[in-house]
């Protein structure tokens, strides 16, 4: 159980890399005001793909304080990654310096890695495709960072927090986001470090990621109207808009932030995952293994249905999803599915696959610190299989305290996580 | 108390052998499968040579229903998980719903399959690209199809640490089954023995170029010139000792007895590599001191300055010449994630058999390393062995496994920690 | 002309997904069972798909594709559009 260490986990650090919002306060303030990021994709030309539309970050490493050095090394994932968790440590107001790096680790989540790299240097190193192998020279000298995408977290690392403690990369497909911090909480709570840097970051948007959701007709092809295309729940969805960016938390044991008194956006109550061990991107419309993690994860955190004021869906806006999210919803919540406001960021800023899991995390964190929630936008036509309050359109102001998040990856992973403010759970071991 | 984690089955799928006894009668002999690449005409690189599984034929143990969409590293685990659960009697069927998890551990994942997808964008177009693309490269794919396979529904995990993270998975496993989990099956086949990934490993600059395969990958050796890559690994099926209990397991390979991970400080910062610390901390886990180990499985990446790290971690922990040292992956190459996996096998082998497994290829191990390194198999009582393993960038890891002769400490006194009832 | 037979099909299909389910000697002809029932996911038919379009240089309407739901429909649909086109 979650609570048989008495170590507890707690956020008290936000960063953020998202579309249409480079930091925590604007994040909030974009998902607030129901406006979506998702367009036509600039960074290649996508002319030939049946979806044609991402939502891009507007990133520049140089004014985000990227060295060119830097820039040259890393793939656009862990500059993501780097930038958010800069701003995160910053905003925790941790001294480094106070603290032994033994006890430090990090945990960085995400889905492809460094794909859009690995992708530039095979048209390297194969004249675009046109021979195999020109020379295996023209590859940039750290090609194997790319190759093996646990360098994202040594990034992570090395850059500012000296973290000489536990360090991985997660990989669970979309849910990855979801488990790294749970991961990081699990190690916070067992004793394996004090703080934690931990995360998720994507940076997919290039040809062969947006050719395999095309292949698999998973992404919308509604190009012609980009900024309403990611429409969770709604009646006329069509698939999911591609997304990136990173968010990247400081979690630390919940005394030793007291301690320093830092600031808690909310304590990590309660994770579990379950896999549907059913097919690699299909669900059954059931929804019983999501169903499952939310219950477990509930039993973590000591919380009752009933003590939940928001859920962030998963809501990728794909005919299947969203059915079998509702199902979950009803199975696991029972009637206080029909009563508590459940949204998807999606809407706004796209599916960024395994960092949309941590971007979640930051959406609820800030949920419980502003008492409000973000809405789903684009849902102008409810689907009547969809039948719960997801929250169309428009923000809604209310007190926020034990909020769920929820996600569900190719690979049939099923992720549920409890986060509960600073003030839910009292300060002695419930 | 903390339960004990045991393993109470193993497939194998090793360049030495198709399952775990074929694997071990082959450590033992010191038959060496480092040969040259046969599976992509490696003639145009500098390194020519692999520990490929030459007698793997995915179509002799799969259904044809899985081969179009799967890269031939996931064939080879598919199979390792198939033969780690019959090893341990078990029918998922008959287990609690939820009762089993995967956790496994990648590096690059499905490369030569997303290579060949690479080709046909850009050669062909995007049309050309297959629907199997969207998760048969990706670092889930081996945890996602295995529990497919044998519906396995419980918490599901992959970790990317490069080779560390063969070890990595079987504590993340561990950790599952101290939350209540009773089965967990954990570990790593892998490896890229293809153009693409040729050319990854190549950029390392760390990968040997000497084209006799007696001379490529020599470990602490005078003459240690890099490492060879290979392909392969080891699937574990872990439990509580109360749930393999519960259900009449039939045996016990041992425990996973201490388990730590650490992380090195960035080049040029005048701080020391972290190795020792991660085998320091793993023995502490476990409850027992350095004189307590029989048998270190190396990391032996096989370059000079790293062996020089190890060397010095093995030498300050256990003293000059102070433990039997073998790598056995001098006859696999190193299986990338799949390798420190398969070194848990093989060393839970070694404590049932009493018999440490050589470390070949060694003509003339460096003096100043001080290393007891067994060059030829050792007959000897075993009951502790420590395994290290570390990954590109930083990554340390560090696994102890005690075994059947050694019925465990379970009365020793554990790190504290109490169970709500 | 080009023209899709569903020997030709089930052809196609086995190389892009494998052997399908063995079928009910009861069953009647398998060119008529659902792809369901022959053991063939949405995931097999879309690779499928993909190479039919490749292979016979057709577009297939996806709300079509989801129509046909066996062999001999989606031999008949892609005869239909060879037609259309030449």
């Amino acid at each position: 159980m979650r609570t048989a260490t008495h170590r507890r986990a707690v956020i008290t650090g936000i960063g953020i890399v998202a579309p249409g919002a480079i930091g925590a306060k604007p994040f909030w303030d974009l998902l607030v005001s129901g406006r979506t990021a998702t367009r036509t994709i600039t960074s290649f030309d996508a002319a030939p793909y049946r979806s044609r539309m991402a939502a891009e970050c507007d990133f520049d490493p140089v004014a985000e304080g990227l060295t060119p050095r830097q820039i040259r090394r890393m793939d656009r994932a862990a500059q993501f990654a780097v930038v958010a968790a800069r701003e995160g440590i910053e905003d925790s107001g941790i001294d480094r310096g106070a603290l032994d790096g033994a006890r430090i680790g990090v945990v960085l989540g995400s889905a492809v890695g460094c794909t859009t790299s690995l992708e530039n240097e095979y048209a390297v190193v194969s004249d675009s495709g046109a021979r195999w192998l020109v020379d295996h020279s023209y590859a940039v000298p750290h090609l194997f960072d790319y190759f093996v995408p646990g360098s994202i977290a040594a990034e992570v690392a090395h850059d500012r927090i000296g973290a000489e403690g536990p360090v991985s990369l997660v990989s669970t497909g979309c849910t990855s986001g979801l488990d790294a911090v749970g991961r990081a909480a699990d190690l916070i709570e067992e004793g394996e470090a004090d703080v934690m840097v931990a995360g998720a970051t994507e940076a997919p948007i290039s040809p062969i990621t947006v050719a395999c959701f095309d292949a698999i007709k998973a992404t919308s092809p509604d190009n012609d109207r980009p900024s309403e295309a990611s429409r969770p729940f709604d009646r006329t969805r069509r698939g999911f808009v591609l997304g990136e960016g990173a968010a990247v938390f400081v979690l630390e044991e919940r005394e030793h932030a007291l301690r320093r008194g830092a600031e808690v956006y909310a304590e990590i109550a309660g994770f579990a995952s379950r896999s549907n061990a059913f097919h690699m991107t299909g669900l059954r419309p059931d929804g019983v293994e999501m169903a499952e993690a939310i219950r477990v994860a509930l039993a973590e955190a000591r919380t009752d249905p009933s003590a939940i004021d928001y859920v962030n869906a998963h809501g990728s806006g794909t005919r299947q999803n969203d059915r079998h999210e509702t199902a979950a919803f009803k199975r696991s919540l029972g009637a206080h599915a029909h009563r508590t406001p459940i949204s998807s960021i999606k809407s706004m800023i796209g599916h960024s696959l395994g960092a949309i899991g941590s971007l979640e995390i930051a959406a609820c964190a800030l949920a419980i610190r502003h008492d409000a929630i973000p809405p789903t936008a684009n849902l102008r036509e409810p689907d009547p299989e969809c039948d719960l309050d997801y929250v169309p359109l428009e923000a809604r102001s209310l007190p926020v305290e034990n909020v769920l998040t929820v996600g569900s990856g190719f690979g049939g992973f099923q992720s549920a996580m409890v986060l509960s403010g600073p003030g839910a759970r009292g300060g002695s071991a419930a | 108390m903390r339960a004990d984690t045991v393993v109470t089955g193993m497939g194998v799928v090793a360049p030495t052998g198709l399952g775990h006894a074929e694997h071990w009668a082959g450590t033992l002999r010191g038959a060496s499968a480092i040969g040259p690449v046969t599976r992509f005409d490696a003639g145009r690189y500098p390194s020519r040579l692999a520990g490929e599984v030459a007698s793997f034929v995915p179509e002799d143990h799969l259904p044809s229903r899985l081969l179009p969409q799967t890269d031939h590293m996931t064939r080879m685990a598919l199979v390792a998980s198939d033969w780690a659960l019959a090893d341990a009697g078990v029918d998922p069927g008959r287990l609690p719903e939820y009762g089993v998890g995967v956790v496994t551990a990648a590096s690059a994942g499905g490369f030569e399959f997303g290579h060949r997808e690479l080709q046909n964008l850009w050669r062909h177009g995007p049309q050309h690209v297959s629907a199997y693309q969207s998760f048969a490269w990706f670092y889930a794919v081996n945890t996602g199809q295995i529990s497919i396979r044998h519906g396995l529904r419980g918490p599901a995990g992959a970790l990317v640490t490069d080779q560390a993270g063969g070890l990595d998975a079987l504590g993340q496993a561990r950790r599952q089954l101290r939350r209540g989990q009773p089965m967990v099956l954990a570990g790593a086949v892998d490896g890229s023995p293809c153009p693409w990934g040729w050319v990854a490993h190549v950029s390392t600059g760390r990968m040997s170029e000497e084209p006799d395969p007696a001379r490529a990958y020599r470990p602490f050796d005078t003459e240690a010139g890099g490492y060879v890559p290979g392909e392969g690994g080891a699937l574990l099926v872990l439990e509580s000792e109360e749930a393999a209990r519960a259900r009449g397991a039939a045996r016990r390979y041992g425990r996973l007895a201490g388990y730590a991970a650490t992380f090195d400080p960035p080049p040029g910062s005048g701080r020391p590599p972290n190795l020792l610390r991660a085998a320091r901390a793993a023995l502490d886990d476990a409850d027992l001191r350095p004189g307590e180990v029989d048998v270190v499985f190396a990391d032996a990446a096989g370059t000079p300055e790293e062996d020089a790290i190890e060397a010095e971690a093995l030498r300050t922990l256990f003293g000059p010449r102070g433990v039997p040292v073998t790598a056995p992956k001098t006859m696999t190459g190193r299986l990338s994630a799949g390798g420190p996996a398969l070194d848990v096998a093989t060393a839970l082998l070694a404590l049932r058999e009493g018999v440490i497994p050589p470390t070949v290829n060694i003509a003339r191990p460096l003096p100043e390393h001080t290393l007891d390194l067994v060059t030829a198999p050792r007959r000897t009582p075993l009951a502790t062995a420590l395994i290290l393993a570390r990954g590109h960038g930083g990554f340390n890891s560090a696994l102890v496994v005690t075994g059947p002769r050694r019925p465990g400490r379970a009365t020793t006194p554990q790190r504290q920690e109490s169970k709500p009832s | 002309m080009n023209q899709l037979t569903t020997d030709r099909l089930m052809e196609i299909i086995r190389d892009c997904a494998g052997e399908g389910d063995p079928i009910e000697a009861a069953g009647g002809r398998p060119e008529d069972l659902d792809f369901a029932a022959l053991g063939y996911d949405s995931l097999a038919l879309l690779e499928t798909l993909g190479r039919l379009e490749r292979e016979f240089g057709v577009a297939i309407q996806e709300d079509e594709f989801a129509r046909a739901t066996t062999p001999a429909q989606l031999t008949t649909l892609v005869n239909r559009l060879l037609a259309a086109v030449s």
